[in-house]
C-alpha cells in the first residue's frame, strides 16, 4: 500500500458542482480544513448543463412572490410527496443564497429598476427563476469557482499557501467510503490522471455527486452521473429515498442521433414557445390534469394573453410541471402525431422576432445551429422527452442533510426528499445553493460534536478497497466496460422508462441480476494512467446498484405521480401518497426495501391550501386532520 | 452510415505518434462520437477528456486537422472525409496522455487575479445594477474555460519561456470583466500590464477566432483594456505621484472575504 497518497482533512467534499463547492466554501468560511474532490476539472461540473434559472422568492418581478407561494407550488409539483421541511427551508433561504452570489460576483440578468430580473417557469405561480440569458448554470457554477480561488487568495495571505484550507483535487474519484464501527472515517480514491490511489482521512464526507442519468440511454446528463454517491451511501450503510420518481426532461434534442437527449431548456417555453403535433395542433390543451384544472387556460387566447397580464390570465398548458408534460408528448408520438424523428415541434419562432429570441436564448439559437443545423428563429425544434434529474436520493435530515450514517452528509441532486415525485424546473439550482450550505454546516457541527476522537481507517479496509479497484485488470477474461453499459442503458430506458408496468418492471430486474454477475467480471485493458475504460468498469457497479434500486422501487410502487407512471396503476392514491419507498443494502450486497411514513406537513403549512386542492391528495381521515386545524386556527 | 479515416495522436508526456484508425460514422455525429466510438469497439484506453456533449462545458478541447476546436461540437459532415481526419492534442499544453492535455496552468493564472471586491457597505441583496452596464462583463461570462483561445495564442504557443509572465486571453479577459463590473471597486490596470502581461498582446484576433462561445475577447476586452492601461499610465496625477516618489495605489491583492 505504499503507493497510495494520503491527505487528512476536517471535511471532505465529494463533487465539485453547485452543492459540492457551496458545502465547501460554508466548512471552509467556518474555519474547517477542506477538500472538494472533483471527478472532471475544476468548474466543468453538471451544473454548467442548467439553463433556465435559479427559483428564488425575490418578489422582483411580482410583488405578491413570497415564500409560502413557493412553498406551495413546490408541493404541487412535487404531488404532496416533498419532504415538507425541506420544501419549507428551500423557500424561506433561496433568496439570501442567491444575493449572496451576487455578492461574489455573479452578474444576473436586471430588471428596469436594476434588480435581479426574474423568470417565468413551468409550476411557479409567479416569475421566480433568477437567471443569466439560458446559461444560469454557468453563471452560478464560474461564481462559486471563483468564490472558492478568493477563498485561496486569502488563505495564501494569511498562511502563505493558498490551498491551506481548501483545496480542489480535480480528475479524481472516489470508489468507496471507510468507516471505523458506524462513523465515517475515510474516503479511498483515484487520481485520474496517474492512476494512483488517494486515502483522504476525515471524519465528515459530504456526498454532492448529483445524478444517475447515465444508467439510461437517452439522457440530458454528462458521463459524471453514474450513481456515485447513490451507490457510495449504500455501501456505506445508508439509505436511498423513492428511488422510482425519475424525472423526464419533456424536452430534449431528438435529432440527430447523437445528439439525442441533450436538454432544450424550459425557458423556450417560459418566454412563450408553444408544442404542437404533426396536425399543427397545440396539443397540450388536451392534457390539463384535474388537479390542475384551475391553474391553467382553456383557449389558446387565454394562454397568449398571459404573459403580458398574468393577473387575468391563466397559464399556458406548455408550462405544466415536467412530469406532466413529458408524459404528454409521449402519447403524442404514440398516438402517431409525432415529428419525423419520433418527438413533436416546439416553435418560439412564430412567437417573437428573431432579435428577440436571439437574445434571450442564446445558447438554444447555437446549440440548434451548431448541432443540427436548425435555425429556430426560422422553424421549430423537434424534442422529446429525456432522462434529466432523479428525485429519489440519499435519505437525509433536512436541517443538515446528515445522512443514517454518522459522519456522512448529502445534498443536491443525490440527496431525497425535497422534491417530491417531480422537481420544478430552477427548484435545483437553489436546492443546491440552500442545501450545500447546510450540509457544510451539518459537516461542521458534527465535526464539533466529535471533539478529538477521530475515527481511524483500518488498514483491511484500504487493502480491500485498493483490490477492488485493481480487479479489472487482473481478470483475464471478461467483457468490455462500454458494451455492458450500453446493455445497461437499453434496459434501463425500455424496461423502467417513462411509462413503466409491472411485467416489464419484473423483466428488468432479471436483466439487471444478470448484468450483475457480468460486470462483476468486466476487465479493464491498457495501464492506470488516465484510463477511460478502467473508470468506467469501475462506474459500472455503481450504475448497476442504483439501476436495481430504481427498478425495485418502481415495482413496489402501485400508482402514478411525478416521475412514476404506471401503466397498470395510472391513477395517484392517497394511500400511496403517505408512504416513502427506503431502500438500502445487506451485508451480501442485496438491495432491501421497506416501506416508512412520509412526514406529514405542519399545521401552518397544511393550511397554506385549500381544501378543495387537497382533497385530490389527501385520504379522508387527513383532511379531517386538517379540518381540525382550520378550526383551532379560527378558535385562537 | 459510412466509413471514416482517423489519424489520433496516441502517447503520454514522454513520447508518441500518430495512429491509423478505420471508423464508423452516422449522421449529424460529431468528432466527439467517432472517438467514443473508438472507445467502444476498437481502444478502450484511448484517453478523452470530455464531459457536457453539448458545448457548454468546455472539456473537448483539441486539435482537429490542425485547428483548435470542441470535439463536441464538431459535425463529421464540415470536414473533407476524403483525407484522414487528425485529431491531437491541444499543443500549447503538456500532454498527459493520448488526447489529453494537462491544463493547470491556467488554474495558477486564475489565482493571481484579485478577486471581486464590492464596496463592503452594500450587503447582499441590495446591489441595483442596469442591464445595459452588466452586460458588457456577461459576454465575458459566457466563457466556458475551454482554453482554445490559450491555446492559439502565439505568445505562449511556441514559447513556453513566456508563460510565467503572461495569462493569455482567457485570463486577460477576466481581468476586463472585473473591471467593467459595474459593483467592483479594485483598480487591475497595472497589474494587468506588469503581472499578467497584457502588453505582449498584439491584437492578433486569433483568439477571438476560436472562441466557440463566439466572444469578442479582442474588440470587447483585450483593446479596451490596453485603453484602460494607458489612460492610466498618463493620468496627470499618477503621474504627478510618480515624480513625488509616491506608488501609485495598486490594486489591492487581499480580498475582502
Amino acid at each position: 500500500m505504499s503507493d497510495i497518497q494520503r491527505h487528512s482533512y476536517d471535511v471532505v467534499v465529494i463533487g465539485a458542482g453547485g452543492a459540492g463547492l457551496r458545502a465547501a466554501i460554508e466548512a471552509r468560511q467556518q474555519g474547517k480544513r477542506t477538500a472538494i474532490i472533483s471527478k472532471s476539472l475544476f468548474g466543468k461540473a453538471h451544473t454548467v448543463m442548467a439553463e433556465g434559472g435559479a427559483a428564488a422568492s425575490m418578489g422582483n418581478a411580482n410583488p405578491n412572490d413570497n415564500w409560502q407561494v413557493h412553498f406551495r407550488d413546490t408541493i404541487r409539483g412535487g404531488k404532496f410527496m416533498n419532504n415538507p421541511r425541506m420544501a419549507e427551508l428551500h423557500a424561506v433561504e433561496a433568496p439570501d443564497r442567491v444575493y449572496e452570489l451576487e455578492a461574489w460576483g455573479a452578474l444576473f440578468d436586471r430588471t428596469k429598476d436594476g434588480k435581479i430580473s426574474q423568470r417565468n417557469f413551468g409550476g411557479h405561480e409567479y416569475p421566480r427563476l433568477a437567471h443569466v440569458g439560458d446559461r444560469t448554470g454557468l453563471e452560478m457554477i464560474r461564481t462559486l469557482q471563483q468564490r472558492v480561488v478568493q477563498l485561496q487568495q486569502a488563505d495564501a495571505e494569511e498562511h502563505g499557501d493558498p490551498e491551506a484550507m481548501i483545496k480542489v483535487f480535480a480528475e479524481t474519484t472516489i470508489t468507496e467510503l471507510l468507516k471505523d464501527g458506524e462513523k465515517i472515517a475515510g474516503a479511498f480514491g483515484y487520481i485520474r490522471e496517474t492512476g494512483a490511489f488517494v486515502l483522504f482521512e476525515t471524519p465528515a464526507v459530504v456526498l454532492a455527486t448529483g445524478g444517475i442519468g447515465k444508467s439510461f440511454k437517452v439522457t440530458s446528463n454528462s458521463w459524471e452521473y453514474t450513481g456515485d454517491g447513490h451507490a457510495l451511501a449504500l455501501r456505506a450503510g445508508g439509505t436511498l429515498l423513492n428511488m422510482e420518481f425519475v424525472q423526464f426532461h419533456p424536452t430534449g434534442m431528438v435529432w440527430p442521433p447523437s445528439v439525442k437527449g441533450i436538454l432544450v431548456t424550459e425557458s423556450v417555453r417560459g418566454d412563450g414557445g408553444v408544442l404542437r403535433n404533426s396536425e399543427g395542433k397545440r396539443f397540450m390543451f388536451d392534457y390539463v390534469p384535474d388537479v390542475f384544472r384551475k391553474q391553467y387556460a382553456e383557449t389558446e387566447e387565454e394562454a397568449d394573453g398571459w404573459y403580458a397580464d398574468p393577473e387575468n390570465n391563466r397559464r399556458p398548458p406548455e408550462l405544466l410541471p415536467r412530469d406532466e408534460v413529458a408524459r404528454s408528448i409521449n402519447s403524442e408520438v404514440k398516438a402517431g402525431r409525432g415529428s419525423p424523428a419520433g418527438g413533436v415541434f416546439l416553435d418560439i419562432s412564430t412567437r417573437m422576432p428573431a432579435e428577440e429570441i436571439i437574445r434571450r436564448l442564446p445558447s438554444m439559437h447555437h446549440q440548434f445551429k451548431e448541432l443540427a443545423d436548425v435555425d429556430i428563429t426560422k422553424e421549430p425544434m423537434e424534442v422529446g422527452p429525456t432522462c434529466h434529474y432523479v428525485m429519489g436520493g440519499v435519505e437525509v435530515d433536512a436541517d443538515t442533510g446528515a445522512a443514517l450514517v454518522p459522519g456522512l452528509f448529502a445534498a443536491g441532486e443525490v440527496a431525497g426528499g425535497m422534491h417530491g415525485s417531480n422537481r420544478l424546473g430552477g427548484n435545483s439550482l437553489s436546492d443546491l445553493l440552500v442545501f450545500g450550505r447546510r450540509a457544510g454546516l451539518g459537516a461542521v457541527e458534527y465535526l464539533d460534536s466529535l471533539g478529538d476522537a477521530r475515527p481511524a481507517v483500518a488498514d483491511a479496509d484500504l487493502e480491500s478497497a485498493q483490490a477492488e479497484a485493481l480487479a479489472p485488470f487482473e481478470r483475464e477474461t471478461g467483457e468490455n466496460p462500454y458494451a455492458l453499459h450500453q446493455e445497461l442503458q437499453q434496459t434501463m430506458n425500455d424496461l423502467v422508462g417513462i411509462i413503466r408496468k409491472a411485467s416489464e418492471m419484473e423483466q428488468a430486474l432479471e436483466a439487471l441480476a444478470k448484468l450483475k454477475e457480468r460486470v462483476a467480471s468486466v476487465t479493464a485493458e491498457g495501464g492506470r494512467a488516465y484510463n477511460p475504460g478502467w473508470h468506467l468498469a469501475l462506474d459500472l457497479r455503481n450504475m448497476l446498484i442504483v439501476s436495481e434500486c430504481i427498478a425495485k422501487a418502481a415495482l413496489e410502487r402501485e400508482e402514478s405521480r411525478g416521475g412514476h407512471t404506471r401503466d397498470d396503476y395510472p391513477e395517484m392514491s392517497a394511500e400511496w401518497r403517505k408512504v416513502n419507498l427506503v431502500l438500502g443494502m445487506n451485508d451480501k450486497g442485496a438491495v432491501t426495501l421497506r416501506r416508512q411514513d412520509l412526514d406529514t406537513m405542519r399545521g401552518d403549512l397544511v393550511t397554506l391550501f385549500e381544501d378543495d386542492e387537497l382533497k385530490k391528495y389527501l385520504t379522508d381521515e387527513e383532511q379531517s386532520a386538517v379540518q381540525r386545524i382550520r378550526e383551532t386556527e379560527k378558535g385562537e | 452510415m459510412s466509413k471514416a479515416k482517423f489519424r489520433v495522436w496516441r502517447g503520454d508526456a514522454g513520447e508518441g505518434e500518430l495512429v491509423d484508425y478505420t471508423v464508423e460514422v452516422n449522421e449529424g455525429e460529431v468528432v466527439l462520437d467517432v472517438l467514443h466510438r473508438l472507445q467502444a469497439t476498437q481502444t478502450p484506453d484511448l484517453a478523452v477528456r470530455w464531459n457536457c456533449k453539448a458545448g457548454k462545458c468546455g472539456s473537448c478541447s483539441m486539435e482537429i486537422n490542425g485547428r483548435p476546436r470542441l470535439a463536441c461540437m464538431t459535425r463529421m459532415s464540415t470536414l473533407d472525409q476524403s483525407e484522414p481526419i487528425a485529431v491531437t492534442p491541444l499543443r500549447t499544453f503538456p500532454v498527459i496522455r493520448d488526447l489529453v492535455c494537462d491544463v493547470s496552468y491556467n488554474y495558477v493564472k486564475a489565482r493571481q487575479i484579485p478577486s471581486f471586491t464590492p464596496d463592503p457597505s452594500v450587503k447582499p441583496g441590495e446591489f441595483r445594477m442596469q442591464q445595459e452596464d452588466v452586460q458588457r462583463s456577461q459576454e465575458f461570462r459566457r466563457c466556458i474555460e475551454c482554453y482554445l483561445c490559450q491555446n492559439v495564442c502565439h505568445v505562449i504557443r511556441d514559447h513556453e519561456e513566456n508563460k510565467e509572465a503572461f495569462s493569455g486571453p482567457r485570463f486577460l479577459m477576466r481581468v476586463a470583466e472585473l473591471e467593467m463590473h459595474p459593483a467592483d471597486t479594485a483598480d487591475r490596470r497595472l497589474a494587468a500590464q506588469e503581472d499578467y502581461g497584457l502588453g505582449y498582446c498584439n491584437i492578433t484576433k486569433c483568439c477571438t477566432e476560436v472562441c466557440p462561445e463566439h466572444i469578442k475577447i479582442t474588440d470587447n476586452a483585450l483593446i479596451p483594456m490596453k485603453e484602460r492601461v494607458a489612460t492610466r499610465k498618463y493620468d496627470p496625477l499618477v503621474w504627478l505621484g510618480s515624480k513625488i516618489g509616491r506608488r501609485p495605489a495598486d490594486t489591492p491583492k487581499v480580498p475582502n472575504t
